[in-house]
């Protein structure tokens, strides 16, 4: 608290807070930073650092700004590129889908009518926008950053505060770089002790929802902390705030430290003067008497590889559990348990080890990073994809292919039988054309069971770590990886 | 435009955690506009594969014309999706109704001028009850005297105070109000490049 008052002009220090030097918040600190003012509204208006924009949720909001004769206020706090509906197997221009097209030259058109930086597939930093952000060292500790999807809570991992917006809202950061906002509280989620080999950053995060639910974080932020995420490296961070919005909760962070700066120093848009920014970032973070609207601790070394049965990310069980029997389960939990039976044809009590699948995907803003697949690859490596299962790797950016393409990952995965595909979000939302078929069971890397989620009404999607889908792969089906 | 009144006939959908991929599928989000997204609101629960007409309350001829839906808990999860609250209001829905909301989802309605109100879970059944037995109630949303209207019953909503303000003031275009106080904006852009 005390070194980060510089950075606070006089009029958003609280009183009564200095008063007792209590500490604060990395939430707090980053609210009040970029707060403007307070609108009629009691709503804050909220300064946004950086805005990433892609062809889906973003053609609407140009035309809003065109209707009323409005330009992007700060056009070098946006960039775009282009993610949900690339086809990953033939990325040559025009696409075979029109309505695909007609999204990739509106996009074009409008970077370039309103003097925004585009990473489009003629660039080698093309890829999903949670991916490019952190990758290009956009994504900054301290920062606001504001998106129109709802993974946009990604960026936490660098303790940032990372809003997903819808396109009203997309429109007014671009046209103000601002939004009205009413401030969330902040529960903080400490997971201690060390995960087993075999449990990744997924199984937390799929835990914490199952066990918080799927709207526990409804008005929340989650602040994430305790040992074992401390251990965890950017990328394995990612994958847990990512997930935060699966809790209801509208973003999730951790607290900035060693190895978040050294995963951005480097890149491309690192900030030149790296011990000023730093010094900031050190300042921003959580003070250690810090004060919380709730804290929740988990001990890491209990949680196991995670899959879910349901059509939810909080109806998710350890892979040696059963599924939950109906009788058991709380009154509000029964209706969409057994809406899940149905859709899922699974029974009550049923193991989810041993389940036969028909798709495995390596993918997704969630999993699609290098470290991601160098584990997936572990469990493929000198194996071959079970007969009769389709297995997609769809990294996560140009980059990522790249470097995977350098340490011969992709030779791996093709070698299994998998196919080796572009950038792209690809089959965690099937906006593209990799959909699931009819009733397939599809083991996903993905962030979301919803019914017809990977594009078949019908279709069936289990999530899980990249490692336990590429066992799954070469199996057949769920399997436990330790 | 004041959104503190409003009237109409209800559409009950029962179930908890109805995610924005039911509301609208991603491969309707093809598309540069929210033209012509009415009809696809809640597609693939209401039509099969061969788009045969599914049992659903909005292909029910007696909640026909319904403008206010009622739903339960956690209505709205998942994607930022503005395409959902747009596909519903492009097929004539004016407020919602439910146990509670998703966040984003909320925070986009809102933005449309759309309320989104929450009562707890016996009135939700009631009024789901009342709709189902007798189709042509007629329904009131009061953001005023935060309460629910319909036959002889009146139940107390909850609506976040700034949502309210904003349906009640008619300023929910968020555009408008945001660019009110540009200097303040400007004075903040230059102070936050100082540190980034």
């Amino acid at each position: 608290m005390r070194e980060c008052l510089k950075y606070f002009p006089q009029t958003f220090l609280n009183p009564v807070k200095l008063l007792f030097i209590m500490g604060e918040n990395l939430f707090n600190k980053v609210w009040n930073l970029h707060a403007v003012r307070k609108l009629d509204s009691g709503q804050t208006q909220l300064f946004i650092g950086l805005h990433l924009i892609h062809e889906v949720t973003s053609p609407q909001a140009f035309q809003m700004l065109r209707e009323r004769n409005l330009k992007v206020l700060y056009p070098k706090r946006t960039f775009a590129t282009v993610d949900h509906i690339v086809p990953t197997e033939d990325q040559q221009r025009p696409f075979q889908d029109k309505l695909a097209e007609e999204m990739m030259k509106a996009l074009e058109k409008n970077c370039k009518e309103f003097g925004v930086q585009l990473f489009g597939l003629d660039t080698e930093y093309q890829g999903i926008v949670h991916v490019i952000g952190p990758e290009l060292g956009l994504t900054q500790p301290g920062m606001t950053i504001a998106c129109g999807d709802s993974h946009t809570s990604t960026h936490g991992a660098f303790g940032a505060i990372a809003f997903g917006i819808g396109t009203s809202q997309v429109r007014d950061v671009l046209a103000t770089q601002t939004m009205a906002l009413d401030k969330l509280k902040v529960r903080k989620i400490d997971v201690d002790g060390t995960l087993h080999k075999g449990v990744y950053s997924k199984d937390i995060i799929l835990k914490i929802i199952a066990q918080l639910g799927v709207n526990g974080g409804l008005g929340h932020a989650y602040e994430y902390g305790g040992k074992a995420i401390q251990a965890l490296n950017m990328e394995e961070r990612m994958s847990i705030c990512n997930m935060s919005i699966e809790g209801g909760a509208r973003c999730g962070y951790i607290n900035p430290d060693q190895t978040t700066f050294d995963y951005i120093k480097g890149r491309k848009y690192a900030p030149k003067d790296f011990g000023k920014a730093v010094d900031f970032w050190k300042s921003i973070a959580s003070d250690s008497d810090a004060e919380y609207d709730g804290e929740v601790s988990l001990d890491g070394s209990e949680i196991e590889p995670m899959v879910t049965w349901g059509i939810n990310p909080g109806q998710a069980i350890g892979i040696s559990e059963k599924m939950p029997k109906l009788s058991e389960l709380p009154s509000h939990e029964k209706g969409t348990a057994q809406r899940a039976y149905e859709h899922m044809s699974f029974k009550e009590g049923q193991p989810i080890k041993g389940t036969k699948i028909n798709v495995a995907f390596v993918g997704s803003c969630t999993n699609s990073r290098i470290t991601d697949l160098r584990e997936a690859a572990r469990f493929v490596k000198g194996k071959s994809v079970a007969k009769g299962v389709k297995a997609i790797v769809v990294p996560g950016s140009k980059q990522v292919a790249i470097q995977a393409q350098k340490e011969g990952l992709d030779k791996i995965f093709s070698d299994a039988g998998f196919e080796w595909r572009g950038a792209g979000c690809s089959m965690c939302l099937a906006m593209n054309p990799d959909k699931l078929q009819g009733r397939e069971i599809c083991a996903s890397s993905s962030n979301r069971n919803f019914i017809g989620r990977q594009g078949s009404a019908t279709g069936r999607t289990l999530l899980m770590s990249p490692a336990m889908v590429a066992a799954a792969a070469v199996n057949g089906e769920v399997v436990d990886i330790r | 435009m004041k959104r503190d009144k409003i009237t109409g006939t209800g559409i009950p959908i029962q179930g908890n955690d109805i995610d924005t991929d039911r509301i609208i599928p991603a491969r309707f989000m093809k598309c540069v506009t929210f033209e012509g997204l009415g009809e696809y609101a809640f597609y693939d629960e209401r039509f099969d594969e061969k788009k045969k007409t599914k049992k659903h309350p909005m292909n029910d001829d007696k909640f026909k014309g319904g403008s206010i839906l009622i739903v339960n808990k956690n209505f709205g999860c998942g994607s930022s999706r503005e395409h959902a609250p747009q596909s519903l209001q492009k097929y004539g829905i004016k407020a919602l109704v439910g146990e509670s909301f998703a966040e984003i989802f909320a925070g986009n309605c809102t933005v449309m001028g759309i309320p989104t109100v929450t009562a707890p879970h016996d009135a939700i059944e009631n009024l789901m009850m009342v709709v189902e037995e007798q189709p042509d109630t007629e329904i009131v949303v009061d953001l005023n005297q935060k309460k629910v209207v319909y036959s002889d019953f009146c139940i107390d909503i909850d609506v976040p105070d700034s949502f309210r303000h904003s349906l009640v003031k008619g300023t929910w275009d968020s555009t408008s109000e945001l660019l009110k106080n540009k200097k303040e904006v400007e004075k903040t852009a230059t102070r936050l490049s100082n540190i980034y």
